[in-house]
């Protein structure tokens, strides 16, 4: 089986190393959760498998491409969203998803069907036709969260995107994201919230100091610190303390 | 010691921070160019001087005849428009820069006190940044014709206070007659109208009148010093007090004070009430029907052009910002109009000042476009080479010049078929050359930070200047039929590739990543 993303022997330096040889399988129709302390290389690594970031070395492949040697063929199938949103002020919703749908190529009729249900989704569809300027942060991430998903990816990366939602927004991205797993999609994610990564994710990656330490279901994740019957918390603190701390 | 608090409390901390603001701008950001800064600021001073000694030195020994005041009155004129101009920007900024104002306005100190400290910086700012340019020409002219002629500064005092006054009474104004909403894009379209209008205006009468767009023509012509008032007028009070009378400049001191004093006492506590409205109101203008259509069934580098004109289109502040050089151009537009109407030889600086205005045009919509992409994250993960994405914004912007200098164009070549095309190779060579300054030196930056984009490199900002009036000379001598002329655009090409030499450092040293995070979004 051809895997969803796999890296290999990822590696990038900034000041100092980001990400260390980075290797990270992730299977079609998987949701997984990439855990760590702060600056351990999430964000880094997330952003190479986007394509936002050139690695030092190594190979990043999506559903088989090699995201290196092909990046538009790798994004075509990719989406991203990160805890920024990152929006148009000046386009309404609406427009903003008919212009995201127009770089991915997908046909504007369609395109216009799917966000017109996407914001429907996510509640904004009596917003659909203002400017995102007056939006709060939370209308602004699920404007960005439709467009990460108005062109159905393949793979949706994500970086923190629940940080700044309310519980009901959050429990929407929540619902949003499990939908598109059930529907085939894969998912990567970060998160520093433990309780959504232990109830959703079906595989949990823990990175520090720009490696993997550790892999597998939550219950993988328990044998290997030796806690039972822990928490995902107990367990990650025990695999992060193992690592000496980072800056 | 100060009591926490107080006026001189408050002063005192917004003293700090602007002159770290200052600083900052000044350096980029690096402290170790503190020093280069420093000794920039003293040659820019140096060469002022110089320039103040080539224009009035001669004149010091001038007396309040009627052409004098004239004149002079023209220059107070044109500086309190300009200061007027500053002010109205800063009282904006004042209302609508969150920064710390959430901070001070939910502490127990009176709003009144922070207003009151906040218009009087922004007087103080608007003064200091007049006499930044005005001071050389007061230095020149008294050490030529006595110290009667530092009463000037006395003048320069009353317009900014004055200006800061009239610019906080018609930004309340606005709020009361627009709202909250409106009044920040009508006040900065007021403030970068404000200060072109006057200059424009005055060499386009020149224009009109004599066919001639030297201003001062205009000031000493026999019509204007027919409809002058007496010299015993009040109206002259202003330029006899900068000729050094002590009366007038009494007069014009104690009116900008007393303009100043009734700003505070009214619009202090008002100021608080109005900064609260922003706060609470959003910014955005509602429920117009923004059209998904307009991307339509389009290729994605037609819909980045589409989204980048959109954005633009959109963006009232930003399109007066950008587009204030086009103001510029309505004196050459009158001049040709002129000419064209009387059938006499097409003027040859036309060709010029259309190939500058253009190079510093595309310049700031090569920055909007390239470095002021609100989305870059989007635009990075899209399945688009960036080969794709920079033609589509080099597209973008040549196609507004394009559609902006096209009817210059066509009106020269009814009058010179040569100079209108000297005049496009220019325009064409000007854009493309700023558009690839702005991409080798790109740094990635939120458009509400397009006035000080000039900050982000001082290297950008000097060459695409230079670049622009390199282009311009070469097209002066071509239209003029000089045989230097291709020596002119070498010269402009050497610019271009000088700056080109210079680029991989500044990269380099940036580290730049394909698309930066949010969190490295540069402030300038």
């Amino acid at each position: 089986m051809i895997p969803a993303l796999e890296t290999r022997a990822l590696r990038k330096a900034f000041d100092r190393p980001a990400v260390e040889g980075l290797d990270l399988t992730v299977r079609p129709g998987e949701f997984y959760t990439l855990l760590g302390p702060n600056g351990a290389g999430k964000t880094t690594t997330l952003r190479m498998v986007a394509g936002l970031l050139a690695p030092d070395s190594g190979s990043i492949s999506i559903f088989g491409v090699d995201a290196l040697a092909d990046p538009v063929a790798a994004k075509r199938m990719t989406a991203w969203l990160s805890d920024e949103p990152m929006i148009y002020d000046k386009l309404s919703p609406l427009e903003y998803l008919a212009f995201v749908a127009g770089l991915w190529g997908v046909d504007a009729g369609h395109a216009e069907m799917r966000a017109t249900e996407l914001l429907d989704w996510l509640g904004l569809a009596p917003h659909a036709h203002e400017r995102c300027e007056g939006f709060s942060r939370g209308m602004k991430q699920k404007v960005a969260l439709a467009g990460a998903l108005v062109h159905e990816p393949r793979l949706i990366v994500l970086d923190e995107p629940l940080t700044g939602l309310d519980a009901r927004s959050a429990r929407l991205v929540k619902d949003v994201l499990i939908a598109r797993v059930a529907g085939g999609a894969t998912v990567v994610m970060t998160t520093h919230i433990l309780e959504v990564a232990e109830r959703m994710a079906e595989r949990i990656g823990v990175i520090a100091q720009g490696r993997l330490i550790a892999e597998g279901t939550l219950e993988d994740l328990r044998a290997r610190s030796g806690r039972r019957d822990s928490t995902l918390e107990d367990v990650f603190l025990a695999l992060t303390a193992e690592e000496p701390a980072t800056a | 010691m100060m009591r926490a608090g107080s006026i001189a409390w408050i002063a005192g901390h917004e003293l700090r921070l602007a002159w770290r603001d200052f600083v900052s701008m000044a350096t980029g950001g690096r402290r170790r160019r503190t020093a280069v800064a420093v000794l920039l600021v003293a040659i820019f001073i140096a060469f002022m001087h110089w320039l103040a000694d080539l224009t009035v030195g001669g004149h010091a020994d001038a007396v309040p005849d009627r052409q004098t005041l004239t004149i002079v009155t023209g220059a107070v004129v044109l500086s309190w428009s300009l200061m007027l101009s500053q002010a109205l920007e800063q009282v904006t900024r004042a209302f609508y820069q969150r920064a710390d104002l959430d901070l001070i306005l939910s502490s127990p100190l009176p709003a009144r006190r922070l207003f009151t400290v906040r218009i009087a910086a922004i007087a103080g700012t608007t003064m200091a940044m007049a006499l930044f340019l005005i001071a050389p020409f007061v230095n020149v002219l008294a050490w030529h014709g006595g110290p009667r002629w530092l009463s000037a500064y006395g003048v320069v005092f009353a317009l900014g206070a004055s200006a800061t006054a009239v610019a906080v009474a018609l930004t309340d104004s606005l709020f009361r007659w627009v709202g909250p909403r409106r009044t920040r894009y009508a006040a900065q379209v007021l403030a970068a109208v404000t200060g072109a209008v006057f200059v424009i205006g005055i060499q386009a009468a020149a224009i009109v009148s004599y066919g001639s767009p030297a201003r001062f023509d205009l000031l000493q012509s026999e019509a204007v010093a027919a409809l002058a008032p007496a010299v015993e007028s009040a109206f002259w009070w202003p330029a006899r007090a900068v000729l050094g009378e002590g009366s007038p400049l009494a007069a014009v001191l104690a009116l900008g004070c007393a303009l100043f004093v009734a700003a505070i006492a009214f619009f202090s506590t008002r100021f608080a009430r109005h900064a609260r409205a922003t706060a609470g109101a959003p910014s955005t203008l509602r429920a117009r029907q923004g059209r998904a259509a307009a991307f339509g069934r389009s290729t994605p580098g037609t819909v980045l052009r589409r989204k980048e004109w959109m954005l633009l289109r959109r963006d009232p502040w930003l399109m007066s910002q950008s587009l204030m050089q086009v103001l510029y151009l309505i004196p050459p537009a009158l001049l040709l109009w002129r000419n064209f109407g009387e059938g006499s030889d097409m003027p040859v600086f036309v060709a010029p000042v259309l190939v500058v205005t253009a190079g510093q045009l595309a310049g700031g919509l090569a920055w909007l476009a390239v470095s002021g992409e609100d989305a870059p994250d989007l635009i990075g993960s899209a399945p688009v080479t960036a080969r794709s994405v920079l033609r589509a914004k080099v597209e973008a912007t040549m196609a507004a010049i394009v559609c902006l200098f096209a009817p210059f164009l066509l009106a020269l070549a009814f009058g010179s078929l040569w100079i209108a095309l000297v005049a496009a190779a220019g325009i064409v060579a000007a854009a493309l050359s700023a558009i690839q300054i702005q991409l080798w030196f790109r740094l990635q930056a939120r458009r509400t930070h397009f006035r000080r984009r000039h900050t982000s490199s001082r290297v950008a900002t000097f060459a695409e200047a230079l670049s622009s009036f390199s282009w311009a000379g070469a097209a002066g001598l071509a239209a003029a039929g000089s045989p230097l002329a291709p020596a002119g655009a070498l010269v402009a090409l050497a610019v271009l590739l000088g700056t080109g030499v210079l680029r991989p450092v500044a990269v380099r040293r940036r580290q730049a990543p394909v698309a930066p995070t949010p969190s490295q979004l540069s402030p300038a």
